[in-house]
């Protein structure tokens, strides 16, 4: 009920010319779809979410796994380490934006610190350059959410027996062994959840994007999202009609997506978990 | 409760108008409910956008009180809400439902001729003949063809604001007048090392306000009437107006990676580098005094150095000179607010009102009478320059309405940017004409 009716409502607003006076009256099948994919600002949005969907997968992927396998080994200051790593998760997206933008206004903080280090050449109009911005939103994107994937792999790690590391010790495996043949394969469902979980919340990211852009950058394209550009066009140029396909078309995307990587990748992990019970 | 009460409001205004239907043939629709002024008890929802606390807020609780102190029958309820929040969402919204605020922020121009089209307002030409008469030209943002639907009580047309010790120092002995000396100023201040121009382009209408005034210089008054009333954009007088202003960019006049900063409310705006001298000049409108005064770090200073001159001329262009673009805050009533709405507007834009919101120095007011309450020099030669307008041309993404005019600063922008053309933004607009 609380799902179909919003969602049936945002199907049949999205068929009419509407510009939110006065009631739907001007319908016009399938416009506000073609108009969307005709629009070089939308197919924007789209490979920005494609660059946020598979960036975030294999970026914080390789450094979750790696971080997670060093936290799960003793070591003095391991509680501290978990704790730090898992900090910016826990904050607020819009917090983190904000903070994000202060640090990087032209000759801010990370300015300051790259010319300091002897990097200054590399320095960046981080928010401003409609081609750099998207990359500098991924690596905060990245900031924030690899520490959720560190402390799913480390939830998973503590479900992997010591039984089979030490046995795999005695048959003299070595660490690097262990984990490439013991470990990583038996943290599978847990990476596959991780997968999962980030390409839908990389698909609908909106708060971090819409606090961190400059809107100008974003209306240009360079830093805009699905999200970002139905609210840009739903609300602020008054498109209701328009906006609800947005919706719509976002929704059946991450709804395809889901499907699909539910059919090929999580398929084995949700059997084994019924015939696990079944026994 | 409060739902019973206004549906039986409802009901009552709806027998009402059925009994004066069935009564009368034509005319005479308003001595019905005047007649029952201040009868019965009344609450007016009132949403306005002053919504930062601060002097405009806090006067208009006081109009409020006021209002309720000499009409006892009548309370007041103020929801303050940020413009932007306010004029996308909360209005429109709030329109579209059986419960719209009775009075409410209203921007005139393409918006209002759209809420007039969906029957959401309340006509009032009869009944403030008067104030518009004492407005003047002003009014008229607030008229759909010919009909009058909200009163503003602040109007002011857009110049440059400026630095004068900059100026001093640059050599540049009077303001600008033209083009051509503009960018001369321009010229000068980079040699003594000064950002000629502040623009909070990362905003867009800051910077889409440079290509109003350039489409102000290359169009006749005509062509831009036709603009607003039709959304006619074939003159090529606005993609000269790209044209002229993608030459202007070209000069280098503003800050660098100006595509980031904000328009105001931060020491690192647009606003704040006027602000604190870290620029020589910025496009803006009347507001600007108070927004410069929120961001400096000394105000005494800002005080000392601000000075207010009006957009240059083009010359050879057949724009009118003497032309100027504006726009202003106003207040409408909902078509089935109580009687009591239309009186509380028409004390808004009283001149004893006015004369308290002109002290409050958030603005210019309309009333005439009440310009003797503005005391800064800089808000002084606005007022003068109002007057001497021989043409307010509105916001043009206002007069435009919210889907031309996203469009046009968008495109605008991409100018800026340096990836878009003068045709482009004449076809994004007449595109989201049709959108």
């Amino acid at each position: 009920m609380f799902v179909l009716v919003p969602m049936g409502f945002a199907v049949y607003y999205s068929l009419f010319r509407w510009r939110g006076v006065g009631p739907p009256t001007e319908f016009v099948g399938l416009r506000n779809y073609t108009l969307a994919f005709q629009d070089p600002i939308f197919l924007d949005a789209l490979r920005n979410n494609a660059i946020i969907v598979f960036g975030s997968l294999l970026i914080q992927g390789p450094i979750a796994l790696g971080v997670a396998l060093l936290l799960n080994r003793r070591f003095r200051g391991r509680a501290v380490f978990r704790l730090l790593v898992f900090v910016p998760y826990v904050l607020a997206e819009v917090t983190v934006g904000i903070m994000w933008k202060l640090l990087l206004t032209g000759d801010g903080t990370v300015d300051a610190l790259m010319r300091s280090l002897g990097m200054g050449g590399l320095v960046q109009a981080w928010l401003a350059d409609l081609d750099v911005v998207i990359w500098t939103l991924l690596a905060i994107l990245t900031w924030k959410y690899v520490g959720f994937a560190i402390i799913l792999l480390l939830a998973g790690l503590s479900n992997v027996p010591d039984e089979l590391t030490e046995a795999a010790a005695i048959d003299g495996a070595s660490w690097w062994q262990i984990q490439r043949h013991v470990t990583i394969p038996l943290l599978g469902p847990t990476i596959r959840i991780w997968m999962f979980l980030s390409m839908i919340g990389s698909l609908q990211i909106f708060d971090m994007i819409w606090v961190t852009s400059v809107p100008a950058v974003r209306s240009l394209g360079a830093s805009a999202t699905m999200a970002t550009y139905m609210v840009d066009n739903g609300f602020f140029a008054r498109l209701w009609g328009y906006g609800n396909a947005v919706a719509v078309i976002l929704f059946v995307i991450s709804f395809v997506a889901a499907l699909l990587f539910q059919r090929f990748l999580l398929r084995r992990d949700i059997e084994g978990a019924i015939t696990g019970r079944a026994k | 409760m409060a739902m019973k009460r206004r549906a039986s409001a409802v009901l009552a205004l709806l027998m009402t108008s059925v009994v004066v239907l069935a009564g009368c043939s034509g005319g005479g629709e308003e001595a019905a409910p005047q007649s029952e002024l201040y009868k019965d008890p009344v609450t007016l929802s009132w949403w306005h956008n002053a919504s930062q606390d601060g002097p405009g807020k806090t006067y208009w609780e006081k109009v409020a009180k006021d209002f309720s102190a000499l009409h006892p029958t009548v309370k007041i309820e103020i929801e303050a809400i940020e413009t932007n929040q306010l004029q996308r969402t909360r209005l429109p919204a709030a329109l579209l439902s059986s419960d719209p605020p009775d009075i409410f922020q209203a921007w005139g121009g393409g918006e209002m001729s759209e809420q007039v089209e969906a029957d959401y307002l309340k006509e009032i030409t009869d009944q403030t003949k008067t104030e518009v008469g004492d407005i003047g030209s002003a009014a008229e943002i607030w008229q759909v063809k010919g009909k009058q639907y909200g009163l503003p009580f602040r109007m002011g047309i857009e110049g440059i604001w400026y630095n004068k010790e900059m100026f001093a120092k640059a050599g540049i002995a009077a303001p600008p007048t033209t083009f051509e000396e503009l960018n001369t100023a321009v010229t000068k201040l980079k040699a003594i090392n000064v950002i000629p121009i502040a623009v909070g382009a990362g905003d867009k209408w800051p910077a889409a306000h440079w290509w109003y005034n350039m489409a102000l210089r290359a169009c006749s008054v005509d062509a831009l009437k036709k603009a607003s009333a039709e959304k006619n954009f074939d003159d090529p007088c606005f993609v000269k107006a790209g044209q002229d202003l993608k030459a202007f960019i070209d000069t280098k006049p503003f800050q660098p990676n100006f595509i980031a900063t904000p328009g105001q409310n931060d020491p690192t705006s647009a606003n704040g580098m006027l602000a604190n001298g870290k620029a020589a000049m910025e496009l803006m409108g009347d507001w600007n005094r108070g927004t410069l005064d929120t961001v400096t770090t000394d105000k005494a200073k800002l005080a000392s150095f601000l000075g207010w001159f009006p957009v240059p001329a083009i010359a050879g262009s057949p724009g009118d000179p003497k032309a100027a673009l504006g726009g202003g805050d106003g207040f409408s009533c909902a078509k089935n607010a109580p009687a009591e709405c239309v009186e509380f507007l028409k004390y808004i834009v009283s001149p004893e009102v006015q004369k308290g919101y002109a002290e409050t120095g958030t603005g210019l007011p309309v009333a005439k009478g009440a310009a003797d309450a503005v005391k800064d020099p800089a808000l002084k030669s606005i007022l003068e320059a109002t007057s001497g307008a021989s043409y307010v041309q509105l916001w043009l993404d206002t007069a435009y309405g919210s889907t031309v005019g996203n469009a046009m600063n968008d495109a605008i922008v991409a100018i800026f940017a340096g990836n878009g053309t003068p045709e482009k933004v004449v076809s994004a607009m007449k595109a989201a004409a049709s959108k």
